[in-house]
C-alpha cells in the first residue's frame, strides 16, 4: 500500500549513468589508496622494529594511517559524507566523546596500574 | 546523492513531522544507530586490550615475530598473511559499495555480479581466518622454552622433520629393534607431546605403551633464541643469534626430560606466544570480528537470493543493499583498527 504522507528517501538516491560513471572513477581511487597505505604499513612494520629507536614515531605514523583508512571507508564507502550534516554529527559525535573518554582512562589508568605493580602495591 | 539531502528546507517543515530531518529512511537511520553502537563494542574490547597492555610488565608479543607465515611456504614472512586478509576485506568491500552504485542505477545485473563477488571475498576472509586461528592455535615446531636460568625464549630457525624411532626397550606393542614410521603430522604430534610431558631424555623418547625408542631427527637450521621473559643469565629482549650456542641451549631443555619446559601452540590457559591474556585477547578479538564477517556473509547470501528474485525491483529502489552494504562496510573498518592495534603496534 503507498501512503501520499510518507516521503519515499530511498529514492532520493537513484542517479543516472553519467553520475554512476564519476562515483565509480571515484571508488576504484579510494580503492588504490586504501590498498597504498596497508602495503606501506606491512613495508613498515617489516622492516622497523619495536626496538629500533624510530619506533614512537612510526606507531604515531600508524596510527594516523588507520584514522585516514578509516575516514576514506565511513565518509566514501559508507556515504556518510554524503548524508544530511545532523546525520553525520549524530553518528560521529557521541562516538568520538565516549572512545576518547575510554582512551583516556586506558592510558591513565594502565599506566598507573603499571607503577603500582613495579612500587610492589597500589 | 541528489534529492532531499541536498534540498533546502525551512526548519519548520524540516522539525514539524512528515518530513524526516535526518533525509533518509527509517530503516538506513537504525542500520546506523546499531553500527554506532556495535563501535562502541568494538572499541571497549579493544581499548580492555590496550589497558592490558600497558599496564603488563613483561614483553608483551610482537606482530611481526608472532604472525611471520604463509600456507604452505612456512614462516618468515613478517606480516604478509595479515596484510592479504586485509586487502581482500578492501576489496569485497569495494565490490559491495559498486553493488550499491549499481542499484541506484537499478542495474540488477551490476547488483547481481558485484554481491556474488561480495560473497566470495567474504568467504575468502573468513577462511584465512579460520586458517590462522589453526595455526595460532597448534603453534610453531619448535615451541617456547624455559631456559636452564629460569628465562623464556621464543626459537625462529629451520626445523628439521623427525624421521622415525628405533625401539630399544620392550613396551607392551613395540618390540625392541623395531623402526616405528608414522605420517609426518603424526610423528611430529608425538614428537611435541613427548617433549611437552618430559618424555624425551637425551634423545630418546617414551612411549604410550612404556617402549623406550631412539628419535632419529634431521638438524634443525639457522637457530635464533629472542629471550622474552628474564631468568637468572639472560633478560627480557635478549637475542642469542650464534646458531650453534642457540642449538644447544634449545636442545639441552627439550632433551632434559623436564615437563612443562616447552609449551606448543595456545589455548585459553596458555600460549608460546606471551601472557595468558594476549591469547585470550586473540582469540576474543579476532573471533567476534570473524562472527560479525561470517554473519555478514549471510546476510549477503539472503540479499543476493531477494535480488535474483527481482523483489527489489518490484520495490522500485535497492536501498536494502544499502544497508547490508552499510554492515559489511563496517566489518571491514573494525577489521582496519584490529589490524593495527593488535598486529602492527
Amino acid at each position: 500500500m503507498l501512503r501520499d504522507d510518507i516521503i519515499e528517501y530511498s529514492l532520493d538516491a537513484h542517479h543516472s549513468e553519467e553520475t554512476g560513471k564519476k562515483l565509480r572513477k571515484k571508488i576504484w581511487f579510494v580503492t588504490v589508496i586504501l590498498t597504498l597505505i596497508t602495503a606501506v604499513e606491512v613495508a613498515i612494520g617489516a622492516s622497523i622494529h619495536q626496538d629500533s629507536s624510530y619506533w614512537p614515531v612510526v606507531k604515531v605514523f600508524f596510527i594516523v594511517l588507520t584514522l585516514v583508512k578509516a575516514a576514506y571507508i565511513v565518509l566514501v564507502f559508507m556515504h556518510l559524507g554524503d548524508e544530511r550534516k545532523i546525520l553525520k554529527y549524530i553518528v560521529l559525535i557521541p562516538y568520538f566523546i565516549f572512545a576518547l573518554y575510554l582512551i583516556a582512562i586506558l592510558i591513565y589508568e594502565g599506566l598507573a596500574a603499571g607503577e603500582g605493580f613495579v612500587g610492589g602495591g597500589a | 546523492m541528489a534529492g532531499h539531502a541536498s534540498r533546502e528546507i525551512d526548519s519548520k517543515t524540516l522539525w514539524g513531522g512528515k518530513v524526516s530531518p535526518f533525509s533518509t529512511s527509517y530503516g538506513k537511520l537504525m542500520m546506523w544507530f546499531f553500527l554506532v553502537s556495535d563501535a562502541l563494542t568494538f572499541s571497549g574490547l579493544l581499548i580492555a586490550y590496550g589497558f592490558t597492555r600497558h599496564s603488563f610488565q613483561g614483553s608483551w608479543p610482537i606482530g611481526e615475530e608472532t604472525f611471520d607465515s604463509l600456507p604452505f611456504l612456512g614462516h618468515g614472512y613478517p606480516l604478509i598473511y595479515v596484510a592479504l586478509m586485509t586487502f581482500i576485506l578492501i576489496v569485497s568491500s569495494v565490490t559491495m559499495v559498486l553493488a550499491v552504485e549499481a542499484g541506484h542505477r537499478m542495474d540488477r545485473k551490476g547488483v547481481t555480479k558485484w554481491m556474488i563477488a561480495t560473497i566470495i571475498g567474504g568467504f575468502f576472509f573468513v577462511a584465512s581466518q579460520a586458517w590462522e586461528w589453526s595455526h595460532f592455535i597448534h603453534g610453531t615446531e619448535f615451541g617456547k622454552v624455559e631456559l636452564t636460568d629460569d628465562s623464556q625464549a621464543i626459537v625462529k630457525g629451520h626445523w628439521g622433520d623427525v624421521k622415525n624411532f628405533t625401539v630399544t626397550v620392550d613396551g607392551d606393542h613395540h618390540k625392541k629393534g623395531a623402526v616405528i614410521t608414522m605420517k609426518q603430522e603424526d610423528i611430529q604430534h608425538t614428537y611435541r607431546h613427548a617433549v611437552a610431558e618430559g618424555h624425551l631424555h637425551n634423545g630418546m623418547i617414551t612411549l604410550h605403551d612404556g617402549s623406550i625408542a631412539r628419535v632419529n631427527k634431521e638438524a634443525n637450521h639457522e637457530m635464533m633464541l629472542i629471550v622474552k621473559e628474564s631468568g637468572g643469565e639472560y633478560s627480557k629482549g635478549d637475542k642469542i643469534k650464534d646458531h650453534k650456542k642457540a642449538t644447544k641451549m634449545y636442545e639441552d631443555v627439550v632433551n632434559s626430560g623436564d615437563a612443562g619446559r616447552v609449551i606448543y601452540g595456545a589455548n585459553l590457559e596458555e600460549n608460546e606466544y606471551g601472557p595468558q591474556q594476549y591469547g585470550q585477547f586473540f582469540f576474543f578479538i579476532t573471533g567476534f570480528h570473524g562472527f560479525h564477517v561470517f554473519s555478514g556473509v549471510m546476510f549477503n547470501i539472503i540479499i543476493l537470493l531477494a535480488v535474483l528474485r527481482g523483489l527489489y525491483h518490484k520495490r522500485g529502489h535497492y536501498e536494502m543493499i544499502e544497508k547490508t552494504g552499510l554492515y559489511w562496510h563496517f566489518v571491514d573498518l573494525v577489521w582496519v583498527f584490529v589490524f593495527t592495534f593488535f598486529y602492527l603496534v
